[in-house]
């Protein structure tokens, strides 16, 4: 007897202890107080000087030992191959305590570099499953998430390969000891590791709304990379077949953030008296707040739908995953939107905390594409390319409307 | 391709189900047939589902878990398995729905043993029809506002009253009834009771129009209706739990074929009219918005899916009611919308009626986009149904 997609998604006992023990650990650590201790302390501090936004390095410290870095690195590369399901749901965690670290940043780049074909990606993977961080470097400067575009040339240069031009919208570039970075040879594209410390390569942080991450373009200019830090020769394969996990963790980050904008709204919708009552005694509080649910429950069982592909190699992986982020990027934005005007005049406030994550939903919603991205190309695979037309209809056919003589 | 973790009993019955629906299809019907229980309009209509769902019962497809006393077939985690099946098949539905969603599950939790050993078989043969006797001109969302009365004279109860939205009531035998017997209390003053409406003396059934102009549901008048007490389900002052009870199984019933999504791979057949339409002089699965919107609809449906799959998994699920609260509101309007977007992408063709020969899809989507209004509204509106989320599942304060 065949055997169909699992009824539970997969999410075993493994999957459940690990997603209990990240919210126990995160709950501890990192409560919302901390946070805006950590992130929104002062709002000069980033947006007017320019300052590094904060980050709980310690609490990095004990993610790491707790091995969170080595979960989606492959058994064969020395990690311990964890079932998406089991990651998409600690990383709901992680977005649901906004925790600023460069884990997405870490997954996004394990997850490409387990699809780069060389011997040496394995050595790569084996470090970040021991703690190294990394981020990807793929993003031109239009934000294009086409893997084909990207402005980085690379040439031989002896028995390295040296690097110019410039990665952009490169995330929490400043707390990667990596970058893995795509860059144009000749016809094709190969993917190669760069430590962040290579001569030749500077950070410039952009200026960014999310106080929970920061942002780099990478600049190279005859930045040399050694034979064993290149990965692939071909990374917009490597990078698309990546692209189901990536926009998976995006997504299960938005929703666990989503979540978070929802409960807090509906306690501050219970507290808050206006006309002798609780103002979530009022529909036009009520219904909003339920349809804010019914998004999030959307993204979040298609977040796991997704997930469950990919663990077992499902054809439709990568249009389930573009659903569940169209999905929680739109949840995002309603609930976003819901979060801040319920609130009334103190969620338009730095006092209320309901910016932090109105602002790190955002930066999620427009990352690897927002919901009329993954439409775009959802509508692509489920009904064809613009300007195939109607053949089918008699004579109304591309070629066919146009009238004699026009040509 | 069969689920993993079915026992050795669902193994057998699965196998049976499918073998029995590939070898005895659904003949074909000398009528046109509706797309859903609900737009069952005329006598052959009728009496062809009748005899499809007296051949499911007959194999064993319907009553699948009911003991076999009361007609049924002894099985455990059967029926769902045959619904999927039957699904799967694409078979015809299973038109005494009230009588097999509300009425079985009610009569079984609330009965005596000689109500359901009067009742059940008959619901799951389709011998008798059911319909549904709650909602009134002055009860619809604030239901417990019944008006209907039934008076006690010795072993009978007279009614007098006036029911409205009865889907089926020209065809029923049977009506499951909530009445008032005490004026003291608004909850605690209803009774349940069971019935009988075909050649009872004092009913009149008299058809509603749709807005649609079909007929399909009715209205039903009661003037000095005898009914025995053996009739009574559950206790005197009780029929506001008992009709809970209904509307637990109804709104449950939502999920899949009882409460909309009526179209079969209605995703599928928005592509096909997009393919075959124009909109700003190319055709309309070449324009981004119409894409757009289609792909959305395509998410809503996959959304649904998934989140009936994830409703079981209790790890994935932080309170117990939050997904399955949400079905209703979430099916009915993918139906609303998923035909709305087909009346937009048939542009000005949709404005034709069914029997235009140029309707697009026999004129399906303007009337299926008319006929959703059945289902936003019914079992609960769903703006009802919302105060309902809002308040068990996110412990907001009462609306009322």
């Amino acid at each position: 007897m065949s055997k169909g997609p699992p009824k539970d998604f997969g999410f075993g006992p493994d999957e459940e202890m690990l997603r209990d023990l990240g919210r126990k650990l995160l709950d501890e650590r990192l409560p919302v107080e901390a946070l805006r201790q950590l992130v929104a302390d002062d709002p000069d501090a980033v947006y007017e000087r320019g300052e590094r936004p904060g980050w709980n390095a310690a609490l990095w410290r004990e993610i790491v030992e707790l091995g969170w870095t080595g979960l989606a690195v492959p058994e064969e590369a020395g990690g311990v191959g964890f079932k998406r399901v089991g990651i998409a749901a600690l990383v709901e965690e992680v977005g649901r305590h906004a925790l600023p670290s460069p884990f997405v940043a870490t997954l996004a780049a394990t997850y490409v570099l387990s699809e780069a074909e060389a011997e040496t990606a394995r050595a790569w993977l084996a470090r970040i499953s021991d703690g190294t961080t990394a981020t990807l470097a793929i993003t031109d400067s239009r934000g294009s998430w086409e893997a084909s575009d990207g402005e980085v040339t690379a040439r031989e240069d002896g028995d390295a390969l040296r690097l110019d031009g410039a990665a952009f919208f490169v995330q929490d570039g400043f707390k990667a000891d990596v970058l893995v970075t795509a860059a144009r040879k000749g016809e094709g594209r190969i993917l190669c590791v760069v430590p962040r410390d290579s001569p030749g390569l500077a950070l410039e942080r952009d200026r960014i709304h999310d106080l929970t991450r920061d942002q780099a373009t990478a600049r190279f200019e005859g930045v040399r990379v050694a034979r064993e830090n290149f990965v692939s020769g071909d990374a917009v394969r490597a990078v698309e077949r990546a692209w189901p996990s990536i926009l998976v963790t995006v997504a299960a980050d938005l929703v666990g953030c989503a979540e978070w904008q929802l409960q807090t709204t509906v306690q501050y919708a219970k507290d808050r008296k206006q006309f002798d009552r609780p103002i979530g005694f009022f529909q036009a509080v009520k219904h909003p707040l339920v349809n804010a649910m019914i998004a999030i429950d959307r993204a979040r069982s298609l977040v796991y739908h997704a997930a469950c592909c990919i663990d077992t190699d499902d054809p439709e992986a990568l249009q389930a995953a573009r659903m569940a982020k169209s999905a929680a990027s739109d949840a995002g934005a309603f609930i976003s939107d819901r979060s801040v005007q319920l609130h009334g005049g103190i969620g338009f406030t730095w006092e209320s905390d309901v910016h932090i994550f109105f602002k790190r939903s955002m930066h999620n919603q427009a990352l690897y594409g927002d919901g009329v991205h993954q439409r775009s190309k959802l509508a692509e695979a489920m009904i064809g390319p613009i300007g195939v037309g109607d053949p089918s209809s008699s004579g109304a056919g591309r070629t066919g409307r146009l009238p004699s003589g026009v040509a | 391709m069969s689920q993993a973790g079915l026992t050795a009993e669902q193994v057998a019955f699965q196998r049976h189900a499918r073998e029995w629906l590939e070898a005895n299809p659904a003949p074909p019907a000398e009528v046109k047939l509706p797309l859903s229980p609900l737009e069952v309009m005329t006598r052959p209509q009728m009496d062809y589902f009748k005899a499809w769902q007296r051949s499911c019962y007959d194999a064993g497809l319907v009553g699948a878990d009911i003991p076999k006393e009361y007609g049924g077939h002894g099985h455990s985690g059967c029926q769902a398995i045959a619904n999927r099946e039957l699904s799967r098949a694409g078979a015809p539905f299973l038109v005494n729905t009230v009588g097999l969603s509300m009425m079985v599950p009610t009569v079984l939790a609330h009965g005596t043993e000689g109500q359901k050993r009067r009742f059940i078989p008959g619901a799951l043969s389709g011998e008798e029809i059911w319909c549904q006797g709650f909602s009134e001109p002055g009860a619809g969302s604030d239901m417990a506002n019944q008006q209907t009365m039934a008076e006690r004279r010795g072993d009978d109860w007279i009614v007098n009253g006036h029911k409205v939205w009865t889907s089926f009531g020209h065809f029923a035998q049977w009506m499951i009834l909530l009445a008032r017997t005490s004026r003291e209390h608004k909850h605690d003053g209803l009774t349940f009771f069971l019935c009988p409406i075909e050649g009872h003396p004092g009913v009149t059934v008299k058809p509603l129009v749709k807005m649609t102009g079909e007929s399909g549901f009715n209205e039903v008048f009661f003037e000095d209706v005898v009914i025995p007490d053996s009739l009574r389900l559950d206790e005197v002052g009780k029929g506001w739990t008992v009709a809970m009870t209904t509307l637990t199984f109804e709104r449950g019933a939502a999920e899949g074929a009882g409460g909309g999504i009526s179209s079969h791979h209605p995703i599928e057949r928005l592509i096909r009219l997009a393919r075959d339409s124009r909109r700003n002089g190319r055709c309309a699965a070449d324009d981004p918005v119409s894409r757009d919107a289609i792909v959305q609809q395509a998410i809503v449906l996959e959304g649904l899916r998934q989140s009936a799959r994830r409703s079981r998994v209790p790890a994935l699920t932080s309170h117990p009611m939050r997904l399955p609260l949400q079905q209703k509101v979430i099916a009915s309007e993918f139906e609303q919308a998923c035909s709305r977007l087909g009346v937009d992408i048939a542009g000005v063709r949709s404005t034709l009626y069914k029997h235009d020969v140029a309707a697009p899809d026999d004129g399906h989507w303007p009337l299926a986009y008319m006929n959703s209004y059945g289902f936003t509204i019914s079992g609960g509106s769903n703006e009802i149904q919302r105060n309902i989320l809002g308040e068990r599942v996110l412990g907001l304060p009462k609306s009322k």
